[in-house]
Order: structure tokens, then sequence, then C-alpha cells
């Protein structure tokens, strides 16, 4: 059973229905429920009801015992991690995306060195995960490409990390041989509807190839998963839904990798369509309350999409990884450069700023919580 | 019943039955304040988390190798072979030749293999190690890794970091009765009183983390276990007066037949 034919096989409006008609005994009853949930069915139940507008009128309830189970499972602590654009390539027309094959930003692919030079930065900067990203150009951002980058900072980072094209089960492995121990791959909408309206060209608008990728990468080795919708696409509840159902999936299927959800929010980007469906602040925090109470072991990761103030607060809740200090563009630390960058970043503070308003609120920054030799990489 | 009461742990001695782990602190200070509190003598730091290359404050900054002996774990390891790459990671990096070992696939509960807990004690201890293996509370798995040469057996109370306390009490129980080797229980202990339970039933130490962790004051937190630590290993040596179900008076009632004629 591969975890396609589970969503085909879910009515997602249905569930949908379900949480904007939650009643308030069933906030209550979801709220006294153990965390978890033993079967996917209860679990999305219990999901739908906490993401109703009725348990939003409790967000604080609900903020309250996120916060406390995620102090207990995760400790006080936050990992930070780094992305590193490698290539604003890209042969899909995405509408929402700055790297859509249409946009017409400056295209850069950054030879191994200058990716080398980024990340000797992103190092003096304290990280020790990097997140390696770039768009679709099968030509370009090869396999061998991506392989050839990351052997060359295989010794500079403890956790290395790609957001890049799905690849197929050989090439993750490749990857894993390479020393990639995390693959991050959204489904950016989880109805397919909306997806065919938003991935118009390009191998992206095979929504199974790509709904399929965390499988393969998990039987080739990859250790760390992490999957999320792109917020303001569709439904956020129906995608947060689905989010939860491919999240416990992957969690009871792939059950050596750690699975991760991200909560990332559209944002504006060169010649790229606005949000057609806006996801409020307050949406994003009941949300990010909801994933903890029903995934309590699960990471949640949040970007620099996001706003200093926000992110302060929404780390409280439940979130247990954060970036910092993000450029989009490839060659951006070395040289910043605004014409070729995927989003706007919202969070413009330093990775030092960051990291000291994290000791201020009490939690203990965490760089490194990784060893490359874990996977068979010196 | 002697004074001293010494824990000894393949020939080396430690005055104190409990042991730290080192995760979830907000921060390094208040993990320091935590570990002197405790009176602990042993304290375990995941190797994922180590960086001698740090720019601020790396966790081993915070630990006084002087007065404790840094029990490095393999926390993240998934099979024997991670495991011992670990593990020698670690000793070329100058770090102490004990482990405390753990592998453990299941990313959500974190529990331990006991397949590749016995295969990976096998091969640490081939290699010189001195191994302390975080394992399921199976007793013949215990007796396996006795024979194996861990140093220690350290069976989970239940899962890491889920306060639950001692739910494996009944198996904890036949371990202890059959083992060789310190047993530490390790994962699960949640209060003091679970701390002082497992002492009761005879354990050799306990290792706790989160419950001192994620406390409101862990330095407040880690002095409470220590006291509980103490009043369990007190209790057991003076011997605990069996449970039982019916009242028993202290003076008997049928003292009187005794020297009576039958």
């Amino acid at each position: 059973m591969t975890f396609q034919a589970v969503l085909e096989a879910t009515d997602l409006a249905a569930w949908r229905r379900r949480a904007l008609d939650a009643t308030a005994d069933q906030v209550d009853a979801a709220l006294s429920a153990a965390p978890g949930a033993p079967a996917l069915e209860q679990l999305l139940a219990r999901f739908a009801v906490l993401i109703g507008p009725c348990a939003s009128e409790r967000l604080e309830t609900l903020a309250a015992r996120a916060h406390a189970l995620t102090v207990h499972r995760f400790g006080r602590v936050l990992q930070l991690y780094a992305p590193l654009y490698v290539s604003n390539e890209c042969i899909d027309t995405c509408t929402y995306c700055g790297f859509s094959r249409e946009s017409g930003i400056r295209r850069i692919t950054l030879p191994v060195e200058r990716a080398a030079r980024e990340a000797e930065i992103l190092r003096r900067d304290g990280f020790r995960h990097v997140l390696l990203v770039s768009g679709e150009h099968p030509r370009i951002v090869s396999t061998g490409y991506l392989v050839t980058v990351v052997r060359r900072l295989r010794p500079l980072f403890a956790s290395i990390g790609i957001e890049v094209a799905p690849q197929y089960e050989d090439g993750y492995r490749e990857l894993v041989a390479a020393g990639v121990d995390t693959l991050v791959v959204y489904q950016e909408t989880y109805d397919r509807t909306a997806y065919a309206r938003y991935h118009l060209a390009g191998r992206k608008k095979n929504f199974d190839w790509r709904l399929a990728a965390p499988e393969r990468a998990a039987r080739a080795g990859v250790k760390r998963i992490g999957i999320g919708a792109l917020l303001g696409l569709a439904d956020w509840r129906a995608d947060a839904l689905a989010t939860v159902l491919h999240a416990a999936w992957l969690q009871r299927h792939c059950w050596r990798s750690v699975i991760t959800v991200s909560v990332p929010r559209l944002r504006k980007a060169a010649g790229a369509i606005d949000a057609p469906c806006p996801v409020a602040d307050r949406d994003l925090a009941q949300l990010v309350c909801a994933l903890r109470l029903c995934l309590p072991d699960v990471g949640l990761v949040l970007s620099t999409r996001e706003a200093a103030p926000l992110r302060d607060g929404l780390l409280r809740l439940g979130i247990t990884q954060l970036s910092a200090g993000s450029r989009t563009e490839p060659g951006g630390y070395e040289t910043p450069a605004e014409d070729s960058e995927q989003f706007e970043v919202a969070d413009q503070r330093t990775p030092a700023q960051v990291a000291a308003r994290l000791r201020q609120l009490g939690y203990d920054p965490v760089w490194k919580d990784w060893e490359a030799t874990l996977h068979g990489c010196a | 019943m002697h004074e001293t009461d010494a824990l000894i742990i393949a020939g080396r001695t430690f005055a104190s039955r409990l042991i730290l782990g080192t995760g979830k602190f907000p921060s390094g200070l208040a993990m320091k304040a935590a570990i002197e509190a405790s009176g602990c003598e042993i304290v375990t730091v995941a190797l994922r988390r180590v960086d001698p290359s740090a720019h601020g404050d790396d966790i081993l900054d915070f630990i006084d190798t002087e007065r404790v002996l840094l029990l490095p774990n393999t926390s993240g390891a998934q099979t024997a072979a991670e495991a011992l790459r670990l593990a020698r990671l670690a000793r070329a990096a100058g770090m102490p030749n004990w482990v405390k070992l753990e592998v453990t696939p299941d990313l959500r509960y974190l529990l331990p293999d006991p397949v590749e807990t016995l295969r990976a004690t096998e091969l640490l201890v081939a290699d010189g190690f001195t191994v302390l293996p975080y394992m399921p509370a199976d007793p013949v798995l215990a007796k396996r890794l006795e024979e194996a040469g861990a140093a220690t057996v350290m069976p989970l109370g239940s899962p890491i970091g889920s306060s639950q306390g001692l739910q494996t009490e009944a198996a904890l129980s036949i371990i202890i009765e059959q083992a060789t080797v310190p047993v530490i229980v390790d994962a699960g202990i949640g209060a003091p009183s679970h701390a002082a339970r497992a002492m009761e039933m005879g354990a050799a130490a306990v290792l706790v983390n989160t419950a001192i962790a994620v406390s409101g004051d862990p330095a407040q937190m880690a002095a409470a276990f220590r006291g509980a630590v103490e009043a369990g290993r007190r209790a057991h040596r003076a011997g605990l007066v069996p449970r039982r179900q019916l009242a028993q008076a202290s003076s008997p009632l049928t003292g009187f037949l005794e020297g009576m004629g039958s």
C-alpha cells in the first residue's frame, strides 16, 4: 500500500466539514484525550476538531497544552539550520514561485567552489545543519551535480539536507552515500485539482511522483524526512488534514526515518500570484498547536518566511527547528542579490540575533544535533 | 551493614547512584547547576551534540570532567555498525573508553533494538570499550548482554522521556534478581518517587534526564532526585518489609498457645 492509495481513499472535503462543524463538547474531548492516537482515523478525527473554528475560541488552552507537551518531549531547545540555495534554474511552471520558468529572475547555478564559499559563511555563523535548495532542472541541477556539492560540503557540516527535485530511489541512494541525511519535499497542496491549477508545466505537474518521494527516500536510507503543504494555495484545513495523515502514515510505514512537518505560508515572489487562500496568523498558531497535540513526537519546522515577532511566539507553541539568517537566492550569503531570490524573507535577523533571542526566551539554541558518521560518512 | 556503599562499574568506584542525562536543558548553565545539585559522578552526553569546533559554548564546556565521568552515548544510532563508528569517533576525539550504548531504530518511542544492541555490545567489547547498554526490560537479553561482556545492563522503566515510571517493574525485578553486573534503570523515570522505587527494588543506580531538565527548577529537582535515590538505596539495604494483603498485628495474638500442651 502506498500513501497515494490512502490519500485517494480519504474524503478530505468531508473531514474539512467535520472540522468546521466541530462542537465545544468535541473540543473538550479532544483536549482531554491522551496525545497521539491509536489509529489514523481517530487521529484525523481529533485533529479535525482541533483545527475547527470552535477550537479557535479555546486557542489559549490549546497553546498551553501544546507548549507543555513540546517542552516535555523535546526540552527547552531549538535546533537551528540554514538553507543554502545552489541553483534557481527551473523547468517547472509553478504560478506562486519566484523560480518559475517564466519568471524574469537572473538564473544562477553555483559552481561547487562557490557553494563551498557559501557554506563557509554559514559555518562561521555557527551552523552545522544545512539544507541545500534548488529549482528543478534535471540537466543543470542533476543528481551528479548535487552529489558533487554534497561531497564537497560534507566535511563542513554535521547534517546535510536537500530540498530539490524529487529523485528516483537510486538517486536518493547516491545522495545518501555522498552524505545526505535529510530530505525536505513539500507537496505544496494535497488537493489534486488545486495542484493542477498551480503547476502548469514541467515534471512538477506530476502530483503522484512528488507525493511518493518521501517513501522512495526512506527506502534509500534517508534518515530524516520533512513534509508540508504550502499554506495559502488551497484551503488550509484540508491541506493540514492531509499533512497529518501523510506524517502519521510515514511514521508507521517508514519507521526508521524521523518525520518533520513544516508550516510554510506563501510569500511574495517575483512575478508570482498572491495567496489565493490566505491563512491568518491566528490560524497558523492554531495549526501549530493542533499538529503538536496530534503528532507529539514530530519535529515542527518554521522558516524565515515568517516575521520575527510571530516566530518568537510560535516557537513556544510547538516549533522545534528554525532557520535563521536565510538568503533565498543562490550565492546570496556571499553576494546578496534580490533579483534572483525565491521569495522575500520576513525575519531579517542574523543567526546570532536569533540565538540571543532564543536564550532570552529560555531556550537553548542547538547548532549541532547529528553526526555524519551515523550514516557512514566520515 | 557497611556505611560505605559504593557503586562499582568495571572496577571503578562511584559514591553516587544517580546518573544524569544532558539533553533538553534550557541552557548550559542550568545543566551545570543540576549536575552539581544532583551530586552525580557520571553524566551521559549524546555524541551527536558534541561539537569541538563550536564557536560559542559547546555542551562539554559545562561539564567538569575532573569531578564527573563523561559517558558518551550513541544516541541516533540505528544499527550496531553505526554505534560502533560513533564510539570509535568519540575515542579518537579523546573521550573516555566507556560508552553508553543506544541503538534505537524506532524513532517514535526510541525503543532499543535487542538484536542490534547485543551485536553492538559484542563488537564494542571486542574493541576494548567498557559498554553500558540501554536495553528493553527483557531478562534473557540482560543475561545475554552480561555474557557478551557488558559492564552494566540498563533496562528501561518505560519509553524514554515518557515519565511514566516503572511500567516494566515485573521484568525489572527478574533482571535485578538474576544480574551479576550492576542494573541501572534508564528511561521513563519521571519523578523522584519512581527513582526511589527502582532503588528500593535493588537497582544499582538510575539514569534521569527529562524529569530534571524540563522541570521548572532543574537544580531543585536534581537535589530531589539525589535524596530519593539515597532514600531508596538505604531502604533496600535495610530490607523492605514484604507487602501483605491482610493486616498483621505487631504482637501475635496466639502467643499464649506456645508452651501449652496439645
